[in-house]
């Protein structure tokens, strides 16, 4: 078994800040050129940072009766859902938190986009809106037991709930390999917490940007980044549950884990514009009748191999 | 001591944040302070080290307070344009015995002999809770949760409007069901 990753001070928690927010400025511009290329503009890699500057002098947007306080959470919440991710994420042998039960930490803090989308949704105080933050909800009825027992699998496999085992019990072969499934229903989760590709129907252009139809400025800017934050935290946390964590020739474990994301996040951005969107009362029957029992046979194979082997 | 003021201080925001319930005038304001109120008592929990308990607290009720906004909204019709909802029905009974019966049950908290402690706490304390709360009836806890699981099931069966012979037909013969709302397995 290989040594657990080192706790360092929280000093480091910066860098790790850094790091998150590299790889969701990667995923901005790997996105902004994505869609450049579709629309067939020599430089789309720009477009971001245009966005940002845009949105950086904008005035802010004020609707009738708002509920500014919960408006605010909602919409600035998501960067710190990241940030609060990516503390459990072993960066090959440093870890900023060394908890216990860091697995079940990322499933609390994963739910925690039901309250932000549909309080961004709602605060507004605009029918369309609050359209986005009820798709999202009826998305995240589908979605999230499948995800929940999406993180059971590698735990189970592990026989441990902090992360830094679950790495370590790769040792030799990948939990993607043997759990694909459960990598899969994994991945569609992050996606959907990000609100991203196939579950942007709550922000869809048939409803005026529902959850962002009145979100300007700042708040925008907050919300859009929390999103690619979100994309990049979780692709950041499949690494040690499902990628090997550090593990790899040649290149040292840290720059590994960055690079297993980095590939996993430019995949999940790629998707975008891939696969259609899911609408939410088509995919509620597939999340229930597919997905679940999927993900539930997966998680039995992998019990009976380990209480087998 | 600075664990001690944390503590301190997240009593006073669990307990801030139940008021708040009774005082705001908005479902989705009452919902999440009840949320938050919860969420201070499971970083509670995390302090006094039973770290899968607090993180579950946390999970569980912001995931429940998500699901009580929705049909809350759904049902009361409410928008942050008409905030006119309270939370209190019948003041003039329930306060009184609401007082009631948190005066007696904070003298019971203050006043009761609460025994000093012996030994040390133990390594896992989250499976000492458990193994004190369940014991040898763990078994018969994990069978209870199972026919809980049935019983919501069998509820909503029974309680659904349409049962399958108007989805299959009256002699249920139909090959594809007629569901007034289309299903992504194409059924």
């Amino acid at each position: 078994m290989a040594d657990l990753p080192a706790v360092v001070s929280g000093g480091w928690a910066p860098v790790a800040a850094g790091l998150l927010g590299a790889l969701a400025v990667a995923a901005a511009l790997l996105d902004g050129a994505l869609a450049g290329r579709a629309a067939g503009v020599r430089s789309g890699m720009g477009q971001p940072a245009g966005e940002v500057a845009r949105l950086l002098r904008q005035r802010r947007r004020t609707t009738v009766a708002a509920d500014r306080l919960l408006w605010r959470i909602g919409g600035a919440g998501l960067l710190g859902m990241a940030l609060m991710i990516v503390t459990v994420v072993p960066l090959g042998r440093w870890t900023l938190f060394d908890l216990g039960v860091g697995v079940v930490w990322v499933n609390a803090l994963d739910v925690l986009a039901w309250a932000f989308v549909w309080l961004t949704g709602w605060g507004a105080n605009s029918a369309y809106a609050l359209v986005g933050g009820y798709r999202f909800l009826a998305h995240g009825l589908a979605y999230e037991l499948p995800l929940m027992f999406a993180l059971v699998a590698p735990a189970v496999a592990a026989s441990s709930l902090r992360v830094g085992e679950v790495a370590a019990a790769q040792q030799g072969l990948w939990f993607v390999v043997w759990m694909p499934v459960a990598f899969v229903v994994y991945c569609l989760g992050v996606v959907a917490i990000a609100v991203w590709g196939p579950f942007s129907p709550a922000l869809g252009r048939d409803v005026a940007g529902g959850v962002t139809a009145e979100l300007s400025g700042v708040d925008r800017l907050l919300f859009l980044a929390g999103r690619y934050a979100l994309l990049a935290a979780g692709a950041a946390f499949a690494v040690p549950m499902f990628l090997g964590g550090g593990a790899g020739p040649l290149l040292p474990a840290w720059a590994w884990v960055l690079v297993k994301a980095a590939v996993l996040l430019a995949g999940l951005v790629w998707l975008r514009r891939r696969v259609p969107a899911l609408r939410p009362d088509v995919f509620m029957e597939v999340g229930w009748l597919v997905l679940l029992p999927a993900v539930l046979l997966q998680d039995l194979l992998v019990a009976v191999v380990v209480i087998g082997g | 001591m600075v664990t001690h003021l944390v503590f301190w201080g997240l009593a006073v925001v669990a307990v801030l944040a139940g008021v708040a319930v009774f005082v705001v005038n908005s479902m989705a304001r009452a919902s999440y302070s009840l949320a938050l109120s919860f969420i201070a008592v499971g970083l509670q929990l995390l302090l006094l080290q039973q770290l899968y308990v607090g993180v579950l607290v946390i999970l569980m009720m912001v995931m429940e307070m998500a699901i009580m906004a929705v049909y809350m909204n759904m049902f009361m019709g409410m928008n942050p344009a008409m905030m006119s909802m309270n939370m209190v029905h019948g003041a003039r009974h329930a306060l009184p015995v609401s007082v009631g019966v948190f005066l007696l049950l904070a003298a019971g908290a203050l006043f009761a002999p609460w025994p000093s402690r012996r030994g040390s706490p133990p390594a896992d304390v989250t499976a000492a809770l458990g193994m004190e709360l369940m014991g040898p009836k763990m078994l018969a806890m994990a069978g209870v949760g199972v026919v809980m699981a049935a019983t919501i099931v069998s509820g909503v069966v029974l309680a659904a409007h349409r049962t399958r012979y108007d989805r299959f037909g009256d002699d249920l013969r139909r090959p594809r069901p007629a569901d007034p709302q289309p299903g992504g397995v194409g059924r």
